[in-house]
């Protein structure tokens, strides 16, 4: 089979995708009698018009970037982990935990406690469906889901019922000590004269999310564990003819996976919340899919399409502040990209590739 | 020539804007959204009342997540928006840290009165006054001797409600049971209209014939439900009475909508500090119109406007859930 160049592939088939969903949200803008052109300057200059914008931006881009590694390392082993977001609400768990009940001296020994912690949650929440799938065949698409909504009832009893301050109303924990109050970006780019907004919540964490890119890139393409996972993702016969476990790789591929997501709480939670409250992951476990498939599985790509969603979410949220465009609507525009980048990439790809083909015999 | 004239409109609407925006005042709704028919809806009466008498202009952001909150304020605060109003236990944690940072906003908290700083100011309800009005009135119509409370989210403030709505029921009928159940316990539960359908119908098969919702968005199943099964209803915050002519009792008013009103109106000057609204300064109350004329008998109205006077002279006390977190009329 013909295969279209990989440019084409990387950068084409998204742009494309993304330039279909940006006009079919137009036309929806359109439609409620707003003006399309100014919903975009207000996304773009509310996104990325500021360095408070850019704050959020990377705020939301470094939730997106753990998910979407963990999204694409289990996507790497054949598994779809749907379940990014209750393993990142039970890695909100975790952190608050540990910046509850343990007096840390630094906020960088806290960081890494927490991270291990959210990670162990994580983890943790992800090996049952993983152990499910490898042992009996339930598959891990259903489980993951069902496992979120049984996350969400653990963190609601747990904020109800056991962290919630005497006498608060709303279901969540005390703020967490201020000697924890992980460093913003303000304050890390001040030394080097650089004065980033205050207010935004972009924090070190980002810091850690990248990182997680350079180690999943080596997980991935520079170790042993990584031949075996992508061998395993597209063969699990072959793999198992090679001698490798599927259990083991099974088990192992979704927790790295739960890990990565629940990872995700150093930031939302610890970095800009400051405390654990319901919904605090908004969504980011289900992006990270989305981000995985339109950043191709790569981490790169990953980080590229993060940042896109980022833009978006931002942007999003700026679109409401100052349109009267109702929020039901930006949900929608938000929900088109996905759409587009995610669920219906061989809509573009098929008559894409098809074209391609088509202009290559006529050269030959 | 249309487009010469909306031009120049668009011109003037530039000039006029940019002369007042710094001083627009900013609303930021809760999760129910602003078209609850009930408590942020209030808000916006209020909000829109204000805009219709003056001219003026307003910013209004609907929350979508709990994280979204401490962004909407620093957001409108940057944005020179003053007062920024917002709705809600939901803001206080959000308004704690973020309001030391903007000294010159006012910040108008409603729902809360726990907070300290000198930029705020914090307006709650004597819920518990108009809900036993409503309670009172809720004894009277009944004829199964079974009243029922439908809450939305189970919190110290919707048990505040239940407890005084309680309270008034057994002062006129003694020996009347008081069906109470809440809706859930995140904020989900302020827009559940189906499951408060659910519970309305779990109440009726206990006999109950008259159900007051303190739900928000949840009440609208509430009262629709009451209004399909042929029995009574009360709705909260917002006059209801007319979403079922004839068949909502009454609503205990809780006058969001002034609060937000007269905040907006003393713009800048607006004076901070605890304020709390109840019946003597007509923060809450029931409601009477055309719609629920027929089923407010005479006997009924100077009953419940009796207690009232003697809430207000204090020779009548409302036990409130806060005092000890605790209920004499009602066991959670």
């Amino acid at each position: 089979m013909e295969k279209m160049p990989k440019w084409a592939d990387v950068v084409l088939i998204p742009l494309i995708s993304l330039l279909l969903a940006a006009a079919l949200s137009a036309l929806v803008i359109l439609g409620i009698g707003e003006d399309p052109i100014e919903a975009v300057k207000t996304m773009i200059t509310g996104a990325l018009g500021s360095t408070y914008g850019w704050g959020y931006t990377l705020y939301y881009a470094t939730n997106f970037l753990f998910t979407g590694l963990a999204v694409s390392v289990a996507y790497h082993a054949g598994l779809f982990n749907i379940g990014g977001e209750g393993q990142a609400m039970l890695g909100g768990l975790g952190v608050a935990l540990i910046c509850l009940f343990i007096p840390w001296p630094h906020w960088s020994i806290a960081l890494i406690v927490a991270a291990i912690a959210a990670g162990l949650f994580g983890a943790a929440w992800a090996a049952i469906p993983a152990y499910l799938q490898a042992k009996r065949g339930s598959h891990v698409v259903i489980t993951t889901i069902m496992f979120n909504f049984i996350a969400f009832s653990v963190l609601n009893y747990m904020l109800v019922n056991v962290l919630k301050p005497q006498g608060a109303m709303d279901p969540a924990t005390a703020r967490f000590p201020e000697a924890i109050h992980l460093p913003s970006l303000h304050e890390i780019l001040l030394p080097l004269g650089i004065n980033f907004s205050k207010s935004a919540p972009a924090n070190v964490s980002l810091l850690v999310a990248i990182a997680a890119c350079f180690v999943v890139w080596l997980l991935i393409w520079r170790t042993w564990l990584g031949h075996e996972i992508r061998a395993f993702g597209k063969s699990e016969s072959g793999a198992r003819y090679a001698g490798m476990s599927p259990l083991k790789i099974t088990m192992i591929a979704m927790l790295i996976s739960g890990a990565l997501c629940g990872m995700m709480a150093i930031n939302n939670v610890m970095g800009e919340a400051e405390r654990l409250v319901l919904n605090s992951t908004e969504g980011a476990g289900f992006i990270g899919i989305a981000v995985a498939l339109m950043g191709r599985n790569h981490p790169f790509g990953v980080f590229l399409a993060a940042l896109l969603f980022g833009f978006l979410y931002q942007g999003g949220a700026e679109l409401a502040l100052w349109s009267s465009i109702p929020r039901e609507l930006i949900v929608v525009i938000q929900a088109l990209v996905i759409l587009f980048t995610g669920a219906l990439d061989n809509m573009v790809r098929m008559p894409l590739e098809k074209l391609f083909i088509a202009v290559r015999k006529e050269k030959a | 020539m249309s487009l010469m004239k909306s031009l120049m409109g668009a011109a003037a609407a530039i000039a006029v804007t940019a002369g007042t925006a710094f001083a627009d005042p900013a609303v930021i709704f809760d999760l129910g959204g602003k078209f609850d028919k009930s408590f942020n809806e209030a808000a916006y009466n209020g909000a829109k009342r204000w805009a219709d008498e003056t001219g003026g202009t307003f910013r209004e952001i609907e929350l979508q997540s709990e994280a979204q909150r401490e962004q909407a304020l620093r957001r409108f605060a940057e944005a020179g928006s003053n007062p920024v109003i917002t709705m809600g236990f939901g803001m206080a944690d959000p308004l704690s840290s973020v309001a030391p940072d903007y000294p010159d906003t006012k910040f108008v908290a409603i729902d809360v009165n726990w907070l300290d700083g000198e930029n705020l100011r914090q307006v709650s309800f004597a819920e518990h006054e108009g809900s036993y009005l409503v309670g009172m009135m809720a004894a009277m119509a009944s004829k199964s001797d079974t009243v029922g409370f439908i809450g939305g989210m189970d919190i110290p403030l919707i048990r505040h409600f239940a407890c005084g709505y309680a309270q008034g029921a057994k002062a006129v009928n003694p020996d009347i049971t008081v069906v109470a159940n809440m809706t859930g316990t995140t904020p989900a539960a302020w827009n559940d209209p189906v499951k408060g359908s659910e519970l309305t119908k779990a109440q009726i098969s206990q006999g109950a014939d008259v159900v007051y919702a303190a739900a928000g968005g949840t009440g609208v199943g509430v009262l629709q439900t009451a209004a399909d099964e042929g029995i009574l209803s009360i709705g909260v915050d917002s006059n209801q009475n007319h979403l079922h002519p004839g068949k909502v009792l009454t609503s205990m008013l809780k006058r969001v909508d002034v609060a937000v009103y007269e905040a907006m109106k003393a713009g800048t000057d607006l004076e901070t500090g605890k304020f709390t609204m109840g019946l003597a300064e007509e923060g809450v109350g029931y409601a009477l119109d055309d719609n629920n004329a027929p089923l407010v008998s005479a006997d009924m109205k100077a009953a419940v406007d009796a207690a009232r006077e003697q809430i207000i002279k204090g020779e009548l006390n409302v036990a409130s859930y806060y005092a000890d977190n605790s209920c004499p009329a009602l066991s959670f």
